[in-house]
C-alpha cells in the first residue's frame, strides 16, 4: 500500500492567495516537523541583462543579502545564524530564486529579512567589492573543473549566441570585473518587483498566520517599471553532430556532456519525454546507459541522462565521467542507446516499471518540507493546477509506448547531437 | 524520551527499532563494523570495493534485479563506506519493506563476487577515484591525512590508493567480505511507519537463521604521539590556492569531542546532520579571513570516529593572496581563541544552532536511521539521541581548555595547495612512477 494520494498537497490543503500587487503566496501546513521552509522566485534573471554585463543578475541576487535598509551585512548574518536559520538568493536565467529554513517560531524573522533584502538592498561598496572577489575566484576555479567546462561548452554550442543559455548566468571573468555598484543598483531598481513573484511556505506554521505575515511585508511593494517576463525563443535543432573538446592540463578524468534541446516543462509531451528519459538513463541505476556504460563495460563511475525542463526548452542530455582513454568508446555506446530509444518502442515491462517508479517515488520526494515546497513551487511556476498531484497517476498511467517513442524522436537525433568533452590534453 | 527499542538477536545482530509515523515509509539500514581504517597496505580501498560488489547480485537477487525492484516501488537505496564502517540502506513505502529485509539478509552472506564483475567494477572504481582526483582539494586532503596518520589506518583515503585498486584480486575482496560480513558484526536499524513488535518478529524470522561467524580480528594500529608540527605542500596545475590545517583530536566517545564541536562552531561553523545547513558568516574565521578579503571561503569539520581523528580547517584563498598572509591571519585567530576562549554569546549561539540543525536532521527517517546506526557503531545510539543535551552541558571554561590543549601548533599538520601553470608539472601529474 503506498501513501494515499489524497494526502499529497492539493487544492484542499494548500492555501493560495494572490496579493493585489501580484505576489502569489502558497502555504502548506506540516506540523510533523519543527521547521519551516520558504522558497520562491521573482521574475528577474540574466535574460534581462546585456551581454556586456553578463553576470549582472546573478551578482545582484548575491549582493542582496550583503546589506539592506534595516539590516547591514553583519546584522543579517547575526539574526539568521543566532537562531540556526538560513536564507539564500540566487540568480539564474529567467528568475532569481530564494530559499530559507528556520524553526517554525522564526518564520517572522525569515520573512522580515527576505522582504528587506528583496525590496530595500543597499549594495554597500565594500561588500560588493568583497563579493566580486569571491565570484572571480569561483569563476577562475571553475576553469579547472572538467564537469563545469564540459557543461559550459555544451550549452555554448547548443544555444547560439544571443540566446539566453549561451552564456553562463554567473558571468565571465571580464564582465564581472567591470560591473559597478551603480550597475547593481540600477538593475535592481528596474527589474525587481512583486508581479508574478511566487512565495511558498511549508512547515510548522498556521496558514492564516503565514499569509498575514506575508501580506504585512509585501503588499505595499510596487514597481511600475518592472519589465514583462521574458518569453524566450527556442533554438533551431542542430543538423549534424558537433563535438567540442576542452583541454585542461593536470586532470586524470574526462567529463562528457552530450545531447540536444529537450522539452520545456510546458510542452504537451513533457511527461512522455521524461518517461523515455527514465528508460534511457535513470531507472534501475541510471537506465540503459548506466547498464551499458557502467555496469556492462565498466567505463564510468557515473553515466546518466536528464531532462532539465524549465519555462523554456532546456537540454535533454547525458553526462558521464570516464577514463580519458575511453572517451570515444563511451560516446559511441551512449549514442547507440540514443539511437535505440529513438528507433524502437520500449518494452511493455519497461513502460510498466517506469510508470510505477514515477508514481511510487512521490511519498519519498515529499517526506520533508523542502520536497513539498519545491513541488508546490513547480505547480505554481508552471501553472499545473493545485490538484496536479491528484491527477498525476492518471497522467502517467495514460502514456503509451508510442508516446515515449514519439517524444524521443521529437527531441533526440543520434546523428545530430552536441558533444562536449573536457579533460586532460591529448585525451 | 527516546522511543528506540534495542534488541540483540541470538546470532549477535544488534537491532534498533524506532517507530516514526509522519509518513508511510520505512528506512532500513544494515551497518557492518568494517571500514577503511581496518585495511592494511596492499588492500586499501577493499571495504569500499566490497560495498560496490554487494550491488552485483546474489543467486536469489541477480545483478540488476534489485535496482529495478527498488525503483519500481518508488524507493531509494544506496550504501556508503566510511573510515569506521560500511553501511547499506533502503527507504521504501512501508508496505514494501519486506524486500529490504530480505535483500540485506541475503547479501550479508550470499554476494557472488564473480570474477568478471570484479574486473568490470575495478575500472568503475578507478574512474571514481580519477573523478575525485580532478579536484585539487582531493590531493591536498589525501596528503594531509597521510601526514597526520603515519601508522593508523586512517592514513589512506577511503577509496584506496590507486596502486592497490590496480592490483587487488577477487580473492582479496571476497576474503575481506567473508571475514567481516556476519550478523554478529552488524547493526540493523529500522525507522519509520511500523509496529515495533511486528517488525521485530519479521526481522527475527529473516535474520536469526543466519549463523554467527567467528569474530573478525581487526587490523588496528594506534597512532604514536605527534612530535611537532608537520607541513606538506601539494603543487599541481591549477588556479586556486588552498590551506588545510589538521589538528589531532580525540574519538567521538571522549567528552572533549563535544567541546571541540562547539569550538568549531564558533571558529568556522558547524555542518549539521543532513537536513540543511546554515552559513558561517558570524564565525571568527569568516570574519578574519573572508571579510578581510584574504579568502573566499572557510570551513571547519569535526568528524565523529572510533579512534582519535582530526579536526580540519580548510580555507579557499582569494586569487592573488599569498599563502603565508592567510596562514598568519589563521594563526592569529587560533592563538586568540587559545588565549581568550570564546564569549558567552558565541557559545549560546552555537548551542542554538545545534538545536536547530538537530531538528532539521531528524525530519527524514533515512537520516534518523543513519545516525542511530552510526552512533551505535562507536558507542551507543544514545550518543545521537542525547547529542543536544551533551552540547548543553559544555561550559566556557571547557571550550577554552580544549582550545589550549588541542589547537597547539605541535599537534597539527599544515597543508598548502600551491597551484602551478608549469606544463612539465602537468605532464608529470599524468604519469605514475613505475616500480617493479
Amino acid at each position: 500500500m503506498s501513501a494515499p494520494i489524497e494526502s499529497f498537497p492539493n487544492s484542499r490543503n494548500i492555501v493560495r492567495e494572490v496579493l493585489p500587487n501580484g505576489v502569489v503566496v502558497l502555504v502548506y501546513e506540516n506540523f510533523t516537523a519543527q521547521s519551516v521552509v520558504l522558497t520562491g522566485s521573482v521574475t528577474v534573471g540574466s535574460s534581462l541583462e546585456l551581454a556586456a554585463q553578463c553576470g549582472l543578475a546573478a551578482m545582484t541576487a548575491d549582493a542582496l543579502t550583503r546589506g539592506s535598509a534595516s539590516y547591514d551585512f553583519a546584522a543579517i548574518s547575526e539574526a539568521l545564524e543566532s537562531v540556526g536559520a538560513d536564507l539564500d538568493v540566487n540568480g539564474s536565467t529567467f528568475t532569481s530564486s530564494f530559499s530559507g529554513k528556520a524553526l517554525g517560531e522564526d518564520l517572522p524573522l525569515l520573512l522580515d529579512i527576505l522582504s528587506d533584502v528583496l525590496r530595500h538592498p543597499t549594495f554597500p561598496e565594500n561588500e560588493v567589492e568583497r563579493l566580486r572577489g569571491e565570484i572571480l575566484t569561483g569563476l577562475n576555479y571553475r576553469q579547472q573543473d572538467t564537469r563545469y567546462r564540459a557543461a559550459r561548452a555544451f550549452y555554448e554550442t547548443l544555444y547560439p549566441e544571443g540566446l539566453p543559455y549561451h552564456l553562463s548566468a554567473r558571468g565571465t571573468l571580464e564582465t564581472v570585473a567591470r560591473l559597478s555598484v551603480d550597475d547593481l543598483r540600477a538593475f535592481h531598481a528596474r527589474c525587481y518587483g512583486p508581479r508574478e513573484m511566487i512565495l511558498v511556505i511549508t512547515g510548522a506554521v498556521k496558514a492564516d498566520e503565514a499569509i498575514q505575515a506575508v501580506r504585512r511585508r509585501f503588499q505595499d511593494w510596487s514597481n511600475p517599471d518592472q519589465p514583462p517576463r521574458v518569453r524566450p525563443q527556442n533554438p533551431t535543432p542542430t543538423q549534424m553532430t558537433r563535438r567540442v573538446q576542452i583541454a585542461i592540463p593536470g586532470k586524470t578524468q574526462s567529463d562528457i556532456m552530450l545531447g540536444a534541446v529537450g522539452p520545456s516543462r510546458l510542452d504537451a509531451d513533457y511527461h512522455a519525454a521524461q518517461l523515455a528519459n527514465s528508460v534511457l538513463g535513470q531507472f534501475g541505476m541510471m537506465g540503459r546507459i548506466g547498464g551499458k556504460v557502467r555496469e556492462e563495460l565498466g567505463l564510468a563511475y557515473y553515466a546518466y541522462s536528464q531532462i532539465e525542463g524549465g519555462v523554456t526548452a532546456l537540454p535533454w542530455n547525458v553526462s558521464a565521467g570516464v577514463d580519458p582513454e575511453n572517451v570515444d568508446l563511451a560516446i559511441e555506446k551512449i549514442a547507440d542507446e540514443i539511437r535505440r530509444i529513438t528507433r524502437d518502442l520500449v518494452s511493455a515491462d519497461e513502460l510498466a516499471d517506469n510508470k510505477s517508479f514515477f508514481i511510487g517515488r512521490l511519498p519519498l520526494q515529499m517526506e520533508a518540507n523542502e520536497g513539498i515546497a519545491s513541488m508546490i513551487r513547480n505547480i505554481e511556476t508552471f501553472d499545473l493546477g493545485l490538484d496536479y498531484l491528484l491527477g498525476y497517476r492518471d497522467i502517467i498511467g495514460a502514456l503509451t509506448r508510442e508516446d515515449l517513442l514519439k517524444a524521443a524522436q521529437h527531441y533526440l537525433n543520434p546523428e545530430s547531437l552536441v558533444v562536449a568533452v573536457a579533460g586532460p590534453p591529448d585525451a | 524520551m527516546s522511543n528506540v527499542f534495542r534488541h540483540v538477536l541470538s546470532n549477535g545482530l544488534v537491532v534498533l527499532l524506532k517507530p516514526v509515523r509522519t509518513a508511510p515509509i520505512i528506512s532500513w539500514w544494515v551497518l557492518y563494523r568494517i571500514g577503511s581504517r581496518n585495511e592494511p597496505t596492499g588492500i586499501t580501498g577493499a571495504s569500499h570495493w566490497v560495498e560496490h560488489m554487494l550491488f552485483k547480485g546474489t543467486d536469489q537477487f541477480p545483478a540488476g534485479y534489485l535496482d529495478k525492484a527498488i525503483d519500481r516501488v518508488g524507493g531509494s537505496w544506496n550504501a556508503q563506506t566510511f573510515f569506521d564502517y560500511t553501511a547499506y540502506y533502503e527507504t521504501l513505502p512501508a508496505a514494501e519493506i519486506d524486500l529490504a529485509l530480505r535483500l540485506e539478509a541475503d547479501r550479508m552472506i550470499n554476494a557472488r563476487f564473480d570474477v568478471e564483475e570484479v574486473e568490470s567494477e575495478r575500472t568503475v572504481i578507478i574512474s571514481e577515484r580519477q573523478g575525485a582526483e580532478n579536484s585539487p582539494m582531493f590531493w591536498l586532503g589525501e596528503e594531509v591525512q597521510a601526514s597526520v596518520f603515519r601508522v593508523h589506518g586512517y592514513h589512506h583515503e577511503i577509496i584506496g590508493d590507486m596502486t592497490d585498486l590496480r592490483t587487488m584480486t577477487r580473492d582479496d575482496l571476497f576474503g575481506h567480505y567473508r571475514q567481516h560480513y556476519m550478523p554478529n558484526n552488524a547493526i540493523a536499524v529500522a525507522v519509520g511507519d511500523f509496529d515495533p513488535d511486528e517488525m521485530l518478529e519479521r526481522i527475527r524470522a529473516i535474520y536469526e537463521p543466519i549463523p554467527a561467524g567467528a569474530a573478525p580480528a581487526l587490523f588496528v594500529r594506534p597512532e604514536p604521539v605527534q612530535q611537532g608540527e608537520r607541513r606538506v605542500t601539494v603543487e599541481r596545475h591549477g588556479t586556486t590556492s588552498f590551506i588545510q590545517l589538521a589538528y589531532r583530536v580525540p574519538a567521538a566517545t571522549d567528552p572533549d569531542w563535544f567541546k571541540l564541536e562547539l569550538l568549531n562552531s564558533v571558529l568556522a561553523g558547524t555542518d549539521g546532520f543532513g537536513g540543511g545547513g546554515i552559513d558561517n558568516r558570524t564565525t571568527r574565521l569568516y570574519k578574519s579571513l573572508v571579510e578581510t578579503q584574504l579568502a573566499v571561503d572557510v570551513d571547519g569539520g569535526m568528524t565523529p570516529t572510533i579512534d582519535p581523528f582530526m579536526y580540519t580547517i580548510t580555507v579557499v584563498l582569494r586569487d592573488g593572496v599569498e599563502h603565508q598572509t592567510v596562514q598568519n591571519a589563521l594563526d592569529e585567530a587560533i592563538n586568540r581563541v587559545i588565549a581568550e576562549g570564546v564569549t558567552e554569546r558565541e557559545l549560546e549561539r552555537a548551542k542554538k544552532q545545534a538545536r536547530a540543525l538537530f531538528a532539521y536532521g531528524t525530519e527524514r527517517v533515512t537520516m534518523q536511521a543513519f545516525w542511530l546506526a552510526f552512533a551505535e557503531n562507536f558507542n551507543s545510539y544514545s550518543w545521537f539521541e542525547d547529542y543536544v543535551q551533551s552540547l548543553e552541558t559544555v561550559t566556557l571554561d571547557d571550550v577554552k581548555e580544549v582550545a589550549a590543549r588541542y589547537l597547539r601548533a605541535q599537534n597539527r599538520t599544515v597543508g598548502w595547495f600551491v597551484p602551478t601553470t608549469d606544463a612539465a608539472q602537468a605532464d608529470a601529474e599524468q604519469d605514475e612512477e613505475d616500480f617493479e
